[in-house]
């Protein structure tokens, strides 16, 4: 394969005549090569040096050495095996330099020296059984020791194989910031001794809520980016869909995994009708259903029927996956099944007792048993401290008020959510709610 | 992005047993990686049969079809960030062919999904 050279067989008759890739392609084309080989070569490297980030440290070196070399000799036959052997060779002369000449050290470059000696066999690559060392490096890459965002940067080097460039971009931050999150991060992984350990038993399920709660804020990220941004950041609710289809085929027993998988799947199933040609918004109740990917909901529904089977139907995240489940099994905006999400959302109040969640459940029983039941709820919460600045309450408050013909009082309330609004184009809407009701109040 | 791949090729019957044992194998990797949505072979042409439009009239045809050339043996549905990873994937799948499978010839074929909507 070379993929940096023309070839008259293979070029597209619709290509530019002079189809000479440019650098830029041949560090693609590296790049596209480095994703599929990476999980291997970290993961083989770990397991060697009994350390994930020096692995990752040298695994990178590798990368860097194929983006040097390749451009100039052309990306080799078996890339992977060039990349191991490349990756095999810096542990190597990582052990010699640090003079690690105990017996444990000597006779891992024994093995490793056997290991090059021998032909490489045509498809070793794919006889790797990577899922304990993949969740090992998963596992370190999300400790709860680190901050929240180095986990997110370091779980997508070392797990999706992005570039610090391209994490940066996707974040909408500079270059350095990534690199030194990445870097302290590291640092604190191999001060703490943390460099290479595996948690089991009950101390696996407290520790997997720290690597899905890193997954679903890459998800959340990729979720909330706006229309014409840098594609790398939507691209981040694939990163983060790849990283839970991976988690369930090595944590395959664990439910809210599956219910992780089921809630990013559904969600992400509603991607094309989210907004309009113009770039606006638009809300869940009013999108063209047709544009939803029912090759998605299908994939969705049987992570959250697999999550369910576990015993899992209580879970965080395997109640907001039954959540969105509703919605995408609903044809029509009407057909939607309000008793059911009011249900929902007050088992996932009893779970972790928000606020927030509580005013979701006003608007679900608003629709379910009509608005007065859900006016009931959201005047209680209206002492409620953490939300005496949330814009989202006077706003619900409003539209019950609005359907039970308070129109006065309606007004009212959308205009002091529109005064908490932050963002302009909400602000907007809520002006034009409050002088829709105001109207309505005296005609 | 979505990338259906689509192999081709004019060499009719099984792959030796290696190659299916390779193949399976990858598709193993990639699905477990998230990357692989889903794959099939396809049986022989003699099963299968084709419904046309020509000349304004509906006509079946069962298989095989005497003027087929290069048959479509397979597919596979991938999501992957651009199209270099494909063709970096695409060309580890046909490597396998070219190891293990010694003078077939044939054809992966990849082409990005149409994603709905605007």
């Amino acid at each position: 394969m070379h993929l940096h050279r023309p070839d008259p067989r293979t070029a597209a008759p619709e290509a530019s005549p002079s189809a000479a890739l440019t650098a830029a392609d041949t560090h693609r084309a590296i790049l596209g090569v480095w994703r599929i080989e990476q999980p291997r070569l970290i993961t083989r490297l770990a397991r060697m040096l009994r350390d994930v980030p020096l692995a990752e440290d040298l695994t990178q070196e590798a990368l860097l050495a194929a983006l040097e070399r390749w451009p100039v000799t052309g990306v080799p036959e078996r890339p992977g095996a060039w990349l191991m052997a490349t990756a095999k060779h810096r542990a190597l002369d990582h052990l010699r330099r640090g003079r690690m000449l105990e017996r444990k050290h000597q006779m891992l470059a024994r093995d490793m020296e056997e290991d090059e000696q021998g032909m490489p066999d045509l498809d070793s690559g794919l006889d790797d059984e990577i899922g304990d060392e993949l969740l090992r490096l998963v596992f370190t890459a999300c400790h709860p020791l680190l901050p929240r965002e180095a986990r997110a940067a370091l779980a997508l080097r070392m797990i999706c194989g992005l570039t610090t460039e391209e994490i940066a971009r996707a974040f909408l931050l500079p270059d350095a910031t990534i690199a030194q999150r990445i870097v302290r991060a590291k640092r604190t992984l191999s001060e703490s001794g943390l460099s290479y350990e595996t948690p089991r038993g009950e101390q696996l399920s407290e520790r997997l809520s720290s690597v899905l709660e890193v997954v679903y804020l890459i998800f959340n990220e990729g979720y909330a980016a706006a229309r014409g941004e840098d594609w790398l950041r939507p691209q981040l609710c694939e990163e983060a869909l790849r990283m839970g289809r991976v988690l369930t085929s090595i944590a395959a027993h664990e439910p809210e995994v599956h219910g992780l998988l089921a809630l990013m799947e559904l969600n992400t199933s509603r991607t094309a009708a989210r907004t309009g040609a113009a770039g606006e918004p638009i809300l869940l109740l009013d999108q063209n259903r047709l544009l939803w990917d029912q090759l998605q909901i299908r994939r969705g529904m049987l992570a959250l029927e697999r999550a369910r089977e576990l015993g899992g139907a209580g879970g965080f995240y395997v109640l907001q996956a039954s959540l969105v489940a509703c919605h995408a099994q609903a044809a029509t905006a009407d057909a939607t099944d309000w008793s059911r999400i009011a249900k929902i959302y007050a088992d996932l109040v009893a779970l972790v007792r928000s606020p927030v969640i509580e005013l979701n459940r006003a608007v679900a029983v608003g629709m379910a048993e009509g608005p007065d039941a859900g006016l009931a709820i959201v005047d209680r919460l209206m002492h409620e401290p953490t939300l005496k600045n949330y814009h989202l309450l006077p706003s619900v408050r409003g539209d019950l008020l609005h359907k039970l013909g308070r129109h006065q009082e309606a007004s009212a309330a959308f205009e002091a959510a529109a005064a908490l609004a932050g963002n302009q184009r909400e602000h907007a809407l809520l002006k034009r709610r409050a002088a829709e009701a105001a109207a309505a109040s005296t005609s | 992005m979505r990338f259906m791949f689509i192999v081709k090729s004019a060499h009719s019957g099984p792959p030796p047993p290696k190659l299916l044992e390779a193949m399976h194998k990858l598709a193993d990797r990639e699905i477990k990686a998230g990357r692989m949505l889903d794959n099939g072979g396809l049986m022989p042409l003699a099963t299968g049969a084709q419904v046309r439009v020509l000349d304004g009239k509906l006509s079946v045809v069962d298989g095989p079809f005497v003027e087929a050339k290069e048959v479509v043996g397979g597919y596979a549905v991938f999501e992957l960030r651009n199209k270099e990873e494909a063709l970096a994937s695409a060309t580890e799948f046909m490597q396998l062919h070219k190891d293990l499978f010694p003078g077939w010839e044939g054809t992966c074929e990849l082409r990005a999904l149409a994603s709905p909507g605007p």
